[in-house]
């Protein structure tokens, strides 16, 4: 199954501020009790969302100005802590496709890049431009251009940092390396076949 | 040319670059749990494709096992559910699974290395971010997403970038009362949560080689809350001992021969790394967390810092945790009341942190009003700790004794935080809900720091109860 190639992204941008947003906020652990993806959406930020008593409370995922934003846009350190895929799922059954920030924690952007979910940074003063933006301006289009390293909206154009490996997977449709490594099976033999480990010490 | 461990074990691994640049590495051992591996059984039967290596995967049950009656069905359906997929995806596809049955389940971190599954020189993978944990043993120990668990599962490969190598040298001895626990957390509160994004850690120097392997494994465990790919130590004797006669470990000539191979890959003196920090850690004093990430710590004679006196950057974080927490800036840490003390997770739930515990507060009474429980890390923990009568000292001093797995440090079986209330807790996550009530305050410490905490009602410095 040929995957979609991800060169561009465009859609309204919906603004969470703030530095080391982690996991266990994105999504809190007593919601993983499931063994499938498929409800994580509604369970995106919802101790921050909801009460106590199941009343929302003030957030950009309840805000109706970011009804239909797809692209969240996010300071330092976003998804720190675990290594739950049960996160960028959330956030992408909510309705999430791309995600720009400061930096991004490790194993979220490398679980968000297996999901086909850019996650691409700006510098500090170009995300609180596009914050500022956002913010007065939650009707308009953000487009990153994943391909060209480019952020661009109205008439502005900012750059757009991206991995080289993970830009190559999404332009390429490559996010989904499942079938790629397994057609590496002699080498894979090869390699084993030279672990000590794996051959009784010998 | 000098080589570290990393990049010594990395290039034994390579099997070839891929088109976008990564590298496709071999995963020598692959542990799974039951939280994070059920979607990536589904999508194997969806794809039509069998686990590539059944004999290098290894299963147990840590997140959402009850730690008070384990008897079958557990009252919690959810948590049976996931039981039962488990169970189910390990017969399926040929998985050895470490259940309650085997007297060897426990939280997988703590269960790889006391079977020896865990030997130097391995690439690790599982779908838990302290994973990092195995690197005590001188591993590529990685924390992966479900996603990626079908990868290994599929192909025992990953795609990776390789990240930088720092290493962290700690001169100096601990001085007592000060654990590996206040070590690690001293680093964090350095680094930063987010210092170590793009690297792997090694740590090195006097105060690590002085460490047992259990506190090598406290320190590597959490790396990734200092924001690393993973960390590692280099194994020495201290390592190979502890392996040796473990169930999985190599053994009679084998053996030998197996520590010629873990010492070939222990870093070359004079190895290049892409940085290096040093620190003494004889100058370290216990440590307590006060805000809602790790590297909000400060030592238990310190004060809560000011939101003004901070970096700009940690400003904002800084009044969100002062708001969540309730503590006002520049008030001291010690004092404050408790309502839990939790000791245990995969960070400090073994043998040597429940000894130490039980040395703490033998003979003495857990104050009134706190509830404190400590859960052994695996079965062979509490089998152990029983023989040597530690049950009876916790028990006996009001402590609850619980059956081994995660519990309380992320709240996924009923041992959760209840309201605001506040937890001194052997674990590794102060975020906010992160024990299980989306109000619920936890205060990272050591064991021994956790057990004082629950006998005075509040928080204490354990160097004046020793």
């Amino acid at each position: 199954m040929p995957l979609q190639k991800i060169t561009e992204v465009t859609g309204r941008g919906i603004v969470l501020m703030g530095n080391d947003i982690d996991t266990d906020r994105i999504i809190p652990a007593r919601f993983m009790k499931e063994v499938t993806f498929a409800n994580m959406g509604k369970y995106a930020f919802y101790d921050e969302r909801f009460d106590g008593n199941g009343n929302k409370k003030i957030h950009p995922f309840n805000d109706e100005k970011y009804e239909g934003a797809s692209i969240l846009i996010v300071n330092k350190n976003f998804g720190c802590g675990s290594s739950r895929e049960h996160a960028p799922q959330s956030l992408m059954r909510w309705g999430i496709k791309a995600i720009i920030g400061e930096s991004f924690a490790d194993i979220f952007a490398g679980n968000c890049s297996m999901l086909g979910l850019p996650t691409v940074t700006a510098s500090k003063e170009d995300v609180e431009k596009l914050m500022g933006f956002v913010h007065n301006n939650s009707h308009k289009n953000i487009k990153l251009d994943i391909k060209n390293r480019k952020i661009g909206f109205d008439a502005t154009t900012l750059k757009l940092g991206i991995n080289e490996s993970i830009r190559k997977s999404l332009v390429e449709g490559m996010w989904d390396q499942t079938s790629l490594l397994l057609e590496a099976k002699e080498e894979i033999k090869k390699t084993m076949s030279r672990l000590p480990y794996l051959n009784n010490f010998e | 040319m000098s080589k570290n461990l990393f990049n010594k074990v990395w290039d034994l691994h390579s099997i070839r670059e891929l088109p976008n640049g990564q590298t496709q590495l071999f995963v020598g051992l692959h542990l799974i749990h039951e939280v994070t591996s059920p979607q990536a059984f589904q999508m194997l039967r969806e794809r039509n494709l069998k686990v590539a290596c059944p004999e290098r995967t290894f299963a147990t049950v840590d997140h959402i096992i009850p730690t008070k009656s384990q008897s079958r069905p557990f009252t919690d359906t959810l948590a049976e559910q996931m039981m039962f997929e488990l169970e189910k995806n390990a017969k399926e596809f040929g998985i050895r699974l470490f259940d309650i049955s085997t007297m060897s389940q426990g939280i997988v971190h703590v269960i790889g290395p006391e079977l020896g599954l865990t030997q130097p020189g391995m690439t690790i993978a599982c779908g838990d971010s302290h994973t990092s944990t195995h690197g005590a043993f001188g591993c590529i120990a990685l924390g992966i997403g479900t996603s990626q668990v079908r990868d290994v599962l599929a192909t025992q490969c990953l795609a990776l970038d390789k990240p930088k190598v720092r290493k962290i040298d700690i001169e100096g001895s601990l001085s007592r009362g000060v654990y590996a626990k206040d070590v690690i957390l001293a680093i964090i509160k350095k680094l930063g949560v987010k210092g170590g994004i793009g690297y792997a850690y090694e740590y090195a120097g006097q105060s690590i080689e002085e460490m047992t392997m259990e506190e090598r494994m406290t320190i590597c465990n959490m790396s990734i809350e200092g924001g690393a790919k993973c960390g590692y130590t280099n194994p020495d004797q201290k390592t190979f001992d502890y392996i040796q006669n473990k169930a999985f470990a190599p053994n009679g000539d084998k053996f030998e021969n197996a520590i010629e191979y873990w010492k070939s890959i222990t870093s070359d003196k004079n190895s290049e790394y892409d940085d290096t920090v040093k620190m003494n850690a004889s100058e370290l004093e216990p440590m307590v967390t006060w805000g809602i990430n790790p590297g909000q710590a400060i030592p238990i004679s310190g004060k809560i810092p000011k939101v003004d006196e901070l970096a700009p950057e940690e400003k904002e974080n800084a009044k969100l945790a002062l708001q969540h927490m309730g503590f006002a800036q520049g008030q001291e840490i010690k004092g404050t009341r408790i309502d839990v003390a939790f000791l245990g997770s995969c960070t400090n739930s073994r043998l040597s942190d429940l000894k130490e515990g039980a040395r703490v507060v033998e003979g003495k009474k857990v104050a009134k009003n706190v509830k404190a429980i400590v859960v052994p890390g695996s079965q062979q923990v509490k089998k152990a700790a029983e023989q040597q009568g530690l049950d009876s000292i916790f028990e006996d001093s009001g402590f609850e004794w619980r059956n081994a797995g995660c519990s309380m440090c992320l709240g996924m079986n009923e041992d959760k935080l209840e309201g605001n209330e506040i937890c001194a807790s052997s674990s590794n996550r102060n975020f906010i809900g992160r024990q299980g009530s989306p109000k619920g305050r936890t205060l990272l410490m050591s064991p021994a720091m956790v057990v004082v905490a629950a006998i005075n009602g509040k928080i204490v410095d354990v160097r004046d109860y020793l």
